[in-house]
């Protein structure tokens, strides 16, 4: 395990927005085919993260290797074609509304500026995103309505069919349970797992649910004032022994966090 | 004295601010524009946008254009009356609807329902993640959203225009034949007498250009928002009140370059 080259490897990443730090020299590997949760206080840098990670925000400095390959040093080109190995589910499911269901799922299929595999033609991509649809519990039937017609939770689901629709080696979930009841957050959880594990992908989820974080995570890692501050096995964030992610986990008032209330 | 020095220093920040800005708008633009000789082209987004812009926009800008022609007829010969120059009304009312009243009324038209809509479905996008997943699924976002409005505001755009200028003369000559009592033959005479080529070609060169400044600042103000729902309608906002404005510059520097010799 420990001369493996790690599917995603971050050394120093930092990011600030004008005078706030938000990332402070991160440093996180991801194995392949393992989970990492990431959990942390909202605005605690987790989405900023990933969005460095998939190149919607470049870094101050630091470095992101997918396989062993420092992304941001490669020309604009060949770093989207890295990116395209990732499926993202977006918090609220960031689904097209101007299109349908089934054309949200195939979107990426039949995308023009698709590098790896062959564009899809639309009747094949159609039949594609029903059997994705299905892969997510849902009926091929849903393919023909607007997304603005579902729930929250099917939404979601959507988001999940298009995130994987074309078999990414890489999953990222920004807040999958966020908004959901807690029945809907397992069922989504579920799949997540069923997913992550029948494509062999390589995932990170950024959550504060800790349920959820524990069902889909190998492993764990806490962000605070933009430092990953602990790491260790999913199924240890109970019990970590560290006061900090102690108090988030158990969720209590008083401890070594404090909210800094504004207003 | 601090108080001048504060004063000369917002009147500089403002300067800065507002050529910091233009800067992004021109770069924005290029990028844009850039798309158009790099495929993919997405046509049906394209198309989409040419039917909302030149077929939608019809009703309402062929409204504008009726009015404004039977407007200037009205006016001009209250004026002209005086001095026993009525014939002179064919003539103005041609040439002011061709070369300004056309391009102009329709590019604030459609700056409005447009260049809003525009500004309102891409802040949308924008602020729901909608753009940034675009990135995520192969699909680079100024080529999808942006190159495909820009082409189809230019090009929308003078058709809108040729159809404003038919009815702006039509609104005259109803005017004037109907309330005026002007001969009907000897109106239309004294209005393709009057009218050159040059007139309308430029009235639609003009045009093209209007067409993509309000597509230009519908797409930039969209793309750039954010902050929710506030954030869209400042960019709505924005979009229309940019694209009025710099259209009516360009008016002018189009005038000065094309009529002032």
């Amino acid at each position: 395990m420990t001369d493996a080259t790690p599917k995603i490897r971050i050394r120093g990443l930092t990011k600030s927005f004008g005078p706030k730090r938000v990332l402070d020299g991160i440093d996180l590997d991801v194995m392949p085919g393992t989970s990492c949760v990431v959990i942390g206080g909202s605005g605690s840098g987790k989405s900023v993260l990933l969005r460095c990670i998939l190149g919607l925000i470049t870094p101050d400095s630091g470095s992101i290797e997918i396989d062993g390959v420092d992304i941001l040093a490669l020309p604009a080109r060949r770093r989207e074609s890295a990116i395209e190995k990732i499926g993202m589910l977006f918090q609220n499911g960031a689904l097209f509304d101007s299109l349908s269901v089934w054309e949200n799922v195939a979107f990426g299929l039949m995308a023009a500026g698709r590098r790896h595999g062959a564009r899809m033609a639309r009747a094949e991509a159609r039949a594609h995103a029903g059997r994705v649809l299905e892969q997510v519990g849902l009926d091929p039937s849903v393919g023909a309505l607007s997304p603005s017609e579902l729930s929250g939770g099917m939404q979601k689901r959507v988001g999940l069919a298009r995130a994987i629709a074309s078999q990414p080696d890489i999953l990222f979930f920004d807040e999958p349970t966020t908004g959901l009841d807690p029945i809907m957050g397992a069922v989504i959880d579920g799949l997540i797992v069923d997913c992550v594990r029948r494509l062999g992908s390589t995932a990170i989820a950024i959550t504060h649910d800790m349920a959820s974080a524990q069902r889909i995570g190998d492993r764990a890692a806490m962000l605070y004032q933009g430092k990953l501050i602990w790491q260790g096995a999913a199924s240890a964030l109970l019990n970590s022994g560290n006061p900090m992610v102690d108090q988030f986990t158990h969720g209590r008032r008083e401890g070594p966090i404090s909210m800094e209330l504004r207003r | 004295m601090n108080a001048i020095f504060d004063f000369i220093a917002a009147l500089g920040r403002a300067a800065l601010n507002l050529v910091r800005m233009a800067g992004a708008m021109a770069l924005f633009g290029l990028a844009g524009l850039s798309h158009l000789i790099r495929p993919p082209f997405y046509w049906r987004i394209f198309l989409g946008s040419l039917v909302e812009i030149g077929f939608f926009s019809l009703p309402v800008v062929a409204l504008t254009a009726l009015f404004s022609g039977g407007v200037i007829a009205l006016q001009s010969y209250t004026g002209f009356a005086q001095y026993h120059v009525q014939s002179a009304i064919a003539g103005i009312v041609v040439l002011s609807v061709t070369r300004e009243l056309g391009p102009v009324l329709a590019g604030l038209m459609v700056a409005g329902r447009v260049g809003a809509a525009m500004a309102a479905e891409i802040g949308t996008m924008r602020v729901t993640d909608q753009v940034d997943a675009l990135t995520t699924l192969s699909t680079n976002p100024v080529k999808y959203l942006v190159t495909p409005r820009l082409l189809a505001g230019t090009l929308a755009l003078p058709f809108l225009v040729l159809v404003a200028d038919i009815l702006g003369v039509l609104g005259g000559f109803t005017v004037s034949v109907v309330k005026l009592d002007f001969s009907a033959p000897a109106y239309i005479a004294a209005t393709l007498a009057t009218v050159k080529p040059i007139d309308i070609t430029v009235g639609l060169a003009k045009a093209a250009v209007f067409g993509f400044l309000i597509a230009l600042m519908g797409c930039y103000h969209g793309y750039h928002s954010r902050g929710g729902a506030e954030g869209v309608g400042a960019a709505t906002t924005s979009a229309v009140v940019g694209a009025s404005i710099l259209l009516l510059a360009f008016d002018y520097l189009l005038t000065d370059v094309f009529f002032s010799q």
